[in-house]
């Protein structure tokens, strides 16, 4: 025999492997009615899906099952998005669901992802070019019908919030075949006579095929194309159309949409209040500073009292001249005993003091002091001073030393 | 033009430019004062304003040559 023996684990991973590899399995759009939902703790839904002779496992995981748009029930009618393959713990096929929407509405979902993917492949939706909304908009134009209930919604609240703004109305159909054409149109128009500071296209809820003309291709260009920045304000919250992802801003209905556009004068009134209490704050504050330092100055002698100041400074002058006086007194008899003892010590190398001790001193009558013989003659008058005076001489005889 | 919406504007820019400043503290008392009194008349203005506003609401129509008029549009109802 040469047939192969293969695991059950071989033979499940085989046929898995061949069914990942083939191209429609790998992603399939099933339509059918649910039957036997479960949604485990673990957030993993389980569920099947049939029609009348036959029945599909699927298995959709927490992580897809969160984007869900609705709640799934048994006996809804939806197409069930993702890919074919094998659980081979059980030998069975599955789908593993990545999506789901109700059914339908099935061609115009298609017709909405191919268009999403050309506009978003064309960076129609980039935020690089969503344009800022002006903060104090002083024209809002407004594109929906003057007829519906949304023009009415955004005006109150507009009239609420901000009656500082004013509204041009640009009507226009929002359903139907025309519908697509007029609003682009009146996009165009608005900007190419530049009515508005900011422009809101929209409508109220409806269907999906009431909605259908925010979903259209010449819509979301002139959106695109617009100069004035664009909020689009269409059905209600969970609807979601290709102008939202054009828009610069999209607002999940008419009214939240007036409610984006204008600032609230409620709180503007806040904001001037604290810009009125900043403006105090701040000035009482450099008030205060100012008073600290007026204090500083007040708080000093010189102006606090200035007869009491002089009299202190002229006793604090009086104190100075009394001190410099008895300084100066010590000065002088510092200097005075000084004289004494130069006068003792000149007193002891006096000449006069050495005549007092015996010796004399002989001068010529003009008065030099004779120290050689050859100074005088015979006949000469001659003084001699002693300790205690003088006598005149006359010189009778002269020798000399004989050396 | 919607003037009022524009002065407005202008006041609560000027608002913001007159804070700023007394709040830095480095300009002198008597600049201070007047910047508060300037502050203080612009808060009023602004606070007429908005009393005072009116929305107004038009209706776009197309003349013969294709450019805009306004005609009044109520929604009472």
């Amino acid at each position: 025999m040469s047939q192969q023996v293969l695991s059950v684990t071989q033979i499940n991973e085989y046929i898995r492997g061949m069914m990942d590899e083939d191209a429609l399995l790998a992603g399939v759009a099933v339509k059918g009615e649910i039957s036997n939902y479960k949604v485990y703790p673990s957030g993993h839904h389980y569920f099947t899906i049939k029609d009348e002779g036959a029945a599909l496992k699927c298995v959709m995981f927490r992580s897809s099952a969160v984007r869900l748009k609705f709640r799934p029930e048994n006996g809804m009618k939806i197409i069930a998005m993702g890919k074919i393959s094998v659980y081979p713990r059980d030998g069975a096929y599955q789908l593993y669901c990545t999506a789901m929407t109700l059914d339908g509405v099935g061609d115009l979902y298609a017709a909405f992802e191919q268009l999403k993917e050309k506009l978003s492949r064309q960076g129609l939706f980039d935020p690089v070019h969503k344009k800022p909304l002006p903060q104090y908009p002083g024209t809002i134009g407004i594109i929906t019908s003057s007829a519906g209930a949304a023009i009415h919604d955004m005006l109150r609240i507009l009239r609420k919030r901000y009656p500082l703004t004013q509204v041009r109305l640009l009507p226009v159909r929002v359903q139907g075949a025309e519908a697509p054409g007029e609003i682009a149109a009146a996009i165009a128009y608005a900007n190419h006579f530049h009515l508005a500071d900011l422009l809101i296209v929209g409508r109220g809820g409806g269907s999906i095929e009431d909605l259908w003309a925010f979903n259209d291709e010449q819509v979301a260009r002139a959106i695109f194309d617009s100069e004035i920045p664009v909020i689009s304000a269409v059905g209600h919250e969970p609807d979601v159309t290709i102008s939202d992802f054009v828009a610069d801003l999209r607002a999940a209905t008419p009214s939240n949409a007036a409610e984006l556009a204008v600032p609230d004068q409620d709180g503007l009134r806040q904001l001037l209040d604290s810009v009125s209490e900043s403006m105090v704050t701040a000035l009482q504050r450099q008030l205060k500073a100012s008073r600290r330092q007026l204090d500083i100055l007040r708080a000093s002698p010189a102006l606090q009292s200035p007869i009491v100041y002089i009299g202190q400074r002229k006793k604090a002058l009086e104190l100075l001249s009394s001190r410099l006086g008895s300084s100066g007194q010590q000065v002088i008899n510092r200097h005075r005993q000084r004289f004494i003892a130069y006068t003792a010590k000149l007193e002891a190398m006096s000449p006069l003091k050495v005549l007092t001790r015996g010796y004399a001193m002989a001068q010529t009558s003009t008065g030099e002091v004779i120290r050689s013989t050859s100074q005088t003659q015979i006949g000469d008058t001659v003084n001699v001073i002693v300790g205690d005076g003088s006598f005149e001489t006359v010189v009778s005889k002269i020798k000399e030393n004989v050396q | 033009m919607n003037q009022n919406n524009k002065t407005f504007e202008e006041n609560m820019q000027r608002l913001e430019q007159i804070v700023r400043a007394m709040e830095r503290g480095d300009v002198a008392l008597d600049e201070s004062l007047k910047l508060f009194q300037e502050g203080t008349q612009l808060v009023r203005s602004c606070e007429k304003l908005l009393d005072e506003a009116q929305l107004q609401v038009n209706k776009i129509a197309t003349a013969a040559d294709g450019s805009p008029v306004e005609e009044a549009f109520s929604d009472e109802r």
